[in-house]
């Protein structure tokens, strides 16, 4: 079991963090910055993107020329090692009779999920803080977005998100100077762009956590930092040592020259530098240890490795554990009440939502036979569209919008990037198929949907009475229904993609919802399992991730989300975990915990 | 990957057999309050769940084809893409020993191909037999070319021969994978990425603007 620092684990720490993705990394980063001394447990192994990223790896050196397999499902390349939709030893169930199975991610590694996301990063607008408030559905949350602007400011500067600001309702702008340039679109994205412009669907810049420029290592540390000269040199160094993107290499690998935020790239290495932060990997926490006075004293984990157990002891338990995995811990853990800690409210495990998906791509004949560009880019997106239509829900059907995501042209050819042949050149071979290859390659381009699903009471999950993982600690079993919402939803994108697709040239077959909308969790978006609120009643925790129940026990991923909007979660989780360790820190020195 | 899926229950248990040998071979490790010792020891990483991406990656299975199987697929991937001015043949980048793989590998969907590809080499030399007595490799490229056009499906294809025009599909579009995931191939394609670039990215090439009439996208 390794100790990252090289110091002895301590006795007695200030505070546990439960997890190292975006929300335990931000939450210890923050912490050890300020002279906490952190403990932080990972139930997954070691892992060093400098060292194990595979940056510029073809697919001839991979096994399968790196085509994806039921374990590797994103392609072996994917940054996520030792997880995926299973984890060996660690099942999940899912209950008969359920209306499709969830699937659920896991990265057993440290950094978690942050090792592997699209780095798209939207800010939740006015509207997605005060969902019931707009149209009755779901619950509001316990802040708005005023309270959370400033920490998107200071999350995206930290960790530095390129974009524009478009005023679009309900799509927030940065404060002036926050965001980075975005690089130029590609040819696709261009094209898309013309057609939207004639469906009034706005193509714009996409937010991406991804350096297009080096940081401004000088000044930005004395922004984020104010009277704290140690952390203003700590993130400084760290800051000037981050490269700007070389416009190569898809995101999903991770980033060896860390111009991308992964928590392995970004918080942990500062983190590490403090010397207030020791990190046990390949850890997993069974429960949260509880003492007589009601609070919590540490947590009961066993090590992967030798399989022995132990306890580590401090004054706060931060959960992040991931938003199931956070559940699963608090189920786990003993308490007066049997149905798990801090769920007087019988909300933990309910209210799960991921995004809904779905996608539609086609050939783009305008692309064929064009000159040879690099389109690889910064990895990912340059362009997407926020959601237009989020004055017109009366008149749609469905209560909460989508944003749309887009890619294709010339990109790394793999094993499955010439399937179209079978469509557009039946029956060739010889000279004449390799010159349908190049005149047809790079003239594929699609869309993806990412929409906003509304908490419903069959989407829930809770601990299997009758399976334990190879660790003994009792699984998760899921339900899950989708609502019509987000069928027609779902059928609203098909058809918006289709309406793109041929105001490009191309022929769109899209799907009904039904058919169109992708798995339960699929799209790797859970939240919502512990949420917050301003009731304790009808919540989990306080707006600063505080468990109503346990003082000292702090809850900072997705779990805590009460709504779900169609930005994705990981630019929020960020922006709460260091709102709330802030808050936590407060209410150390006043001595309320 | 639901529970209920044989595949990911198979995987599961896989990994599950190499992890606990693995963690027999791993020296008695330090408990908390003591300074440990050295970086973990991946004793056992099975290398399509937890690959070492630092070290040459090797593909975990026995490669089936025998070597007859293995020249028949490559004279006909050299039919399908040979060589030509500006790029190599398939068997110059190693598309014979993808397909070896692509049909070895212990998923359902490769357990499929097998079965279509080891069934249509049969049929292929079974029909090579049948017209001009030798196996197919052996014929001139005139004669597998007869063979060739009766099964690409670019006519009609006649009754006796839809097994193999099944495979002939399946077996062109395996050809173009392991083709063009050989970064060999990619300069006469038209992929030139995967560099690092300094400075912003460049974007669109102004010609290019100008044929689609993107100037008012820009």
């Amino acid at each position: 079991m390794p100790i990252l620092t090289e110091r002895k684990t301590q006795p007695q720490y200030d505070v546990i963090v439960v997890g190292s993705g975006a929300g335990g990394g931000m939450a210890a980063m923050i912490l050890a910055l300020n002279g906490v001394k952190v403990l932080m447990i990972e139930a997954g192994r070691n892992y060093d993107p400098v060292k194990e990223t595979p940056m510029f790896n073809t697919p001839e050196m991979a096994p399968l020329r790196g085509a994806a397999t039921p374990d590797r499902y994103f392609g072996y390349y994917d940054a996520t090692v030792n997880g995926g939709w299973q984890v060996p030893g660690e099942p999940y169930t899912n209950k008969q009779g359920t209306e499709g199975d969830f699937w659920w991610w896991r990265a057993r590694m440290l950094g978690g999920r942050t090792n592997h996301w699209g780095r798209i990063s939207l800010r939740f607008g006015e509207f997605d803080f005060k969902p019931k408030s707009r149209d009755g559905l779901g619950v509001d949350w316990p802040l708005g977005y005023d309270d959370m602007a400033p920490w998107y400011d200071r999350v995206e500067q930290l960790i530095g998100v390129y974009g524009e600001n478009d005023g679009i309702a309900n799509a927030p702008n940065s404060s002036p100077g926050v965001l980075m340039p975005p690089p130029k679109p590609r040819v696709g994205e261009l094209l898309a762009k013309k057609a939207g412009r004639k469906l009034g669907v706005p193509v714009v810049a996409a937010h991406r956590a991804v350096l297009s420029q080096p940081m401004d290592w000088k000044n930005l540390p004395k922004v984020l930092f104010p009277n704290n000269p140690k952390a203003q040199e700590i993130i400084g160094k760290d800051m000037m040592s981050r490269a700007a993107c070389f416009w190569a290499t898809n995101c999903i690998r991770g980033c060896s020259i860390r111009a991308n935020f992964q928590s392995t790239t970004v918080l942990l290495p500062p983190a590490l530098a403090t010397g207030n932060l020791d990190i046990i990997t390949d850890a997993m926490v069974r429960e949260v240890v509880m003492g007589a006075d009601g609070k919590a004293t540490g947590v009961h984990y066993i090590d992967k490795i030798t399989r022995r157990d132990a306890v580590a002891k401090a004054r706060v338990v931060i959960l992040a554990a991931s938003t199931c995995e956070t559940s699963r811990i608090l189920l786990n853990s003993k308490s007066r009440d049997k149905a798990g800690l801090a769920n007087s409210s019988g909300q933990v495990g309910r209210n799960l939502m991921d995004s809904v998906g779905t996608r539609l791509g086609a050939h783009i004949p305008a692309m064929e036979d064009l000159p040879p560009m690099n389109e690889d880019g910064a990895g990912g997106l340059h362009t997407y569209v926020p959601w237009w239509l989020v004055n017109d829900h009366a008149k749609l059907g469905f209560a909460r919008g989508y944003h749309i995501e887009m890619g294709g042209g010339r990109q790394m050819p793999d094993v499955k990037s010439f399937g179209y042949l079978d469509a557009t050149s039946p029956g060739v071979y010889g000279r004449k198929l390799k010159e349908d290859a190049r005149r047809y390659y790079g003239a594929q381009f699609g869309f993806s949907g990412r929409g906003e699903m509304i908490p419903n009471k069959d989407c829930y999950c809770e601990l299997d009475p009758k399976v334990v993982d190879q660790w003994g600690i009792p699984v998760l079993r899921f339900h899950w229904k989708w609502s019509d919402h987000e069928i027609k939803q779902a059928e609203h994108m098909q058809q918006t993609f289709a309406a793109l697709i041929e105001g490009m040239g191309g022929k769109a077959k899209p799907q009904s919802g039904a058919d169109a909308i992708q798995r339960p969790g699929e799209i790797i978006h859970e939240v919502g399992t512990a949420r917050m609120g301003a009731e304790a009643a009808e919540s989990v925790t306080n707006q600063y991730c505080q468990t109503w129940d346990v003082k000292n026990l702090f809850l900072m991923d997705g779990a805590v989300l009460p709504s779900n909007p169609d930005k994705n979660p990981t630019l929020t989780i960020l922006a709460l975990a260091w709102r709330s360790s802030e808050w936590l820190m407060d209410e150390m020195k006043r001595g309320n915990i | 990957m639901p529970e209920n899926s044989p595949i990911s229950r198979r995987n599961a248990l896989k990994g599950l057999l190499s992890g606990a040998a693995g963690a027999a071979a791993v020296p008695a490790i330090a408990a908390p309050n003591h300074t440990e010792p050295a970086p973990p020891v991946h004793a056992s990483r099975f290398v399509f769940h937890d690959p070492d991406f630092m070290q040459p990656q090797k593909f975990p299975w026995e490669k089936l084809l025998s070597a007859e199987e293995l020249a028949t697929t490559q004279a006909l991937a050299d039919l399908i893409l040979p060589k030509d001015e500006t790029s190599p043949a398939a068997s110059e980048v190693g598309v014979p020993d993808f397909i070896n793989e692509w049909v070895s590998a212990e998923y359902p969907v490769h357990q499929e191909d097998r079965e279509t590809i080891r069934g249509g080499l049969g049929w292929l030399n079974t029909e090579s037999f049948k017209r001009f007595g030798k196996r197919f490799e052996e014929l001139s490229t005139e004669q597998q070319g007869k063979i060739a056009d009766d099964i690409c499906g670019a006519g009609e294809v006649r009754p006796e021969n839809r097994v193999g025009a099944a495979f002939f599909k399946r077996f062109r579009q395996l050809c173009l994978s392991g083709y063009y995931s050989h970064s060999q191939t990619w300069k006469s394609l038209g992929y030139v990425g995967n560099i690092s670039i300094g400075g912003p990215y460049p974007g669109v090439l102004p010609e290019v603007i100008e044929k689609l009439g993107l100037q008012d996208v820009v």
